[in-house]
């Protein structure tokens, strides 16, 4: 369980973090989305205790980290930055995080192969491609049993089959009853494994959501219909729950809230011929990139001032 | 805390019994700190250089005074004051700069790589990290100090014996020197480590350890004499060499004082070193 009240974080002019409000709870897959500069490596830097918060607070199972007599237990983290020493092998590396915490060799040795470095383990970790160097990553933060892992940006530079094996450790854990935070700024990837969503933007919660949710409420089930006759079309359809929006003039009504099938049958039933009937698909991209088009820190030049 | 209670969708963790480790203790971050010393290539090659310095300027320096004695000619007037301890230290300040240089990598290495980030993670609490740095590292390099001297003084005796400037380890003063030896590249090393958490940067603590051990005391020479005679002695590299001098002339410190005026600067390097590790974010 993590709980950030008001959380903020300013260096100098910039804010990065603006009191942001957010509990991560256990059992589930909670992604932490957001475009780059949004601010979710602050957040996660503060939530171990590297950046101090400028006001409010974070905590993880109701104490903030550095008051944990064990924090490797309580929380395995993964950072987007590298934290290795380049000299070190990644046995050696392990081991130096092991003792701190009285943690035994034979408990390095397990999370080595549950990440699947045994053929590197004595190498110097300098030399490790950028995958390799996730999963050192990965085999640090799972070296306490901790109750909650935290992981930034993951899935970077994996390649397709540990990008599988990330996804199935996240469910895994999850499964096991553990917090799982995970960030990234790939909706699609978040979309395959997480249950809850955080999004943030320009350092505060855009959508604090489930995914289902998310899509519902960027418009994932309008159905467009044309018709003879909108107005009329309009008045059968209407009922509780319902939303429809159409422009005066126009033969197309925007309707929420019914499904296709459903129209269909109403106008059938009332004698209303139809021209169009589409299910308006909004892609979890799509409807994340609506989301965050206002909050999104460097535009390109092919999308040229929606933002502005 | 109860999950179940907060989140009844949850299934209920089985908590499994403890399966390794326990809390972060002093001694399990000391542990951890040695470790993390011994598991780079780049400790054992300097402490290798810190110590073949030590012995082997201290050999060539003998060596090349034997020479002069035994030649006839007149003594270089460099070496006019030269007994047989002064000779075999005379590779202190190139082994002081070698240990001096890894005390300042072993903290700002680990800024500089990313490392500190999974060090801190560990250890939020931060300070037992630079407690442990320093007590791990001014331990070996006390060893390496003692050894050093030992090995270059029993050279040096060895060679001048029979000559006037024989010396022996039962000479007034030479086990205290020896010991003065490790004591003050130990201190180095530690103010090393200090310097390379205060700046976290390798270039920057070189430049200021190199700067205060061997640049300050040049530029002593810009003061009124006055001044100088009073501040010079008191300069980290000066005190340092009087803990180990076996003799003390009126400008120079005793040992006593000087190791106290070492301690001294290395308190505030430390304090330094606390105070930004606390204060900046990691």
């Amino acid at each position: 369980m993590i709980e950030a009240r008001q959380l903020t974080k300013r260096y100098g002019e910039k804010t990065a973090v603006d009191g942001v409000d957010f509990t991560v709870r256990p059992g589930a897959v909670t992604g932490f989305l957001g475009p780059n500069g949004a601010g979710k490596s602050t957040t996660m830097r503060m939530i171990i205790g590297l950046d101090a918060p400028t006001a409010g607070a974070v905590t993880v199972n109701g104490r903030r980290y550095a008051r944990h007599a064990a924090p490797l237990r309580e929380v395995g983290a993964l950072l987007e930055a590298r934290s290795i020493h380049p000299g070190r092998s990644a046995f050696d590396h392990l081991m130096g995080l092991a003792y701190t915490h009285g943690i035994s060799r034979a408990r390095v040795t397990e999370v080595i192969e549950l990440t699947g470095l045994q053929s590197v383990a004595g190498k110097r970790a300098g030399a490790f491609s950028l995958g390799m160097g996730q999963r050192l990553g990965i085999a640090a933060a799972l070296l306490g049993d901790p109750q909650t892992v935290m992981l930034d940006e993951p899935v970077n530079g994996l390649d397709p089959e540990g990008v599988l094996w990330i996804r199935n450790l996240l469910t895994g854990l999850a499964a096991e009853g553990r917090t799982v935070f995970v960030s990234s700024h790939l909706m699609s990837e978040m979309a395959l494994v997480a249950d809850h969503l955080i999004v943030v933007g320009r350092g505060r919660v855009l959508a604090d959501t489930t995914v289902q949710a998310l899509v519902r409420e960027v418009g994932g089930d309008t159905v467009l219909v044309a018709s003879a006759d909108p107005a009329r079309l309009r008045g059968v359809l209407a009922g509780p729950g319902v939303q429809i929006k159409g422009q005066p003039g126009s033969e197309q009504l925007s309707v929420s809230g019914r499904s296709a099938r459903e129209v269909g049958l109403v106008a059938a039933e009332h004698g209303i011929a139809l021209f169009e009937l589409t299910t308006k698909v909004v892609s979890l991209e799509e409807a994340f990139m609506e989301l965050t088009k206002d909050a999104v820190e460097y535009h390109s030049a092919s999308t040229p001032a929606r933002a502005a | 805390m109860s999950i179940a209670t907060e989140n009844p969708a949850v299934p209920t963790v089985s908590l499994r019994p403890a399966p390794d480790g326990g809390n972060v203790t002093g001694r399990r971050v000391l542990r951890s700190e040695w470790a993390k010393l011994w598991s780079l290539r780049s400790t054992w090659i300097t402490l290798g250089l810190g110590l073949l310095f030590l012995i082997g300027f201290g050999t060539i320096g003998v060596l090349r005074y034997k020479s002069m004695l035994t030649s006839g000619k007149p003594v270089d007037p460099d070496f006019a004051d030269a007994t047989a301890f002064s000779l075999a230290v005379f590779g202190v300040p190139f082994s002081m700069i070698a240990l001096g240089v890894l005390g300042v990598l072993t903290t700002s290495g680990e800024y500089s790589t990313g490392m500190i980030r999974s060090t801190l993670a560990a250890v939020p609490r931060r300070l037992p990290v630079l407690w442990s740095k320093a007590a791990v590292y001014g331990v070996i390099v006390f060893v390496i100090g003692i050894v050093g001297a030992v090995a270059a003084f029993a050279i040096s005796s060895g060679v001048l014996s029979g000559t006037a400037k024989a010396m022996s380890f039962s000479d007034d003063g030479v086990l205290r020197s020896v010991l003065g030896v490790g004591v003050y590249l130990a201190l180095v090393g530690i103010i090393g480590v200090a310097l390379g958490a205060v700046l976290r940067s390798t270039a920057g603590g070189i430049s200021v350890l190199v700067g205060a051990f061997l640049l300050v005391p040049g530029l002593m020479s810009l003061l009124p004499k006055s001044w100088r005679d009073d501040l010079t002695p008191y300069l980290p590299s000066n005190a340092g060499e009087s803990i180990f001098a076996l003799h003390h002339t009126s400008g120079t410190l005793t040992a006593g004082w000087g190791l106290l005026v070492l301690l001294g600067w290395t308190v505030l390097a430390l304090v330094g070193a606390a105070y930004r590790m606390m204060r900046s974010d990691a």
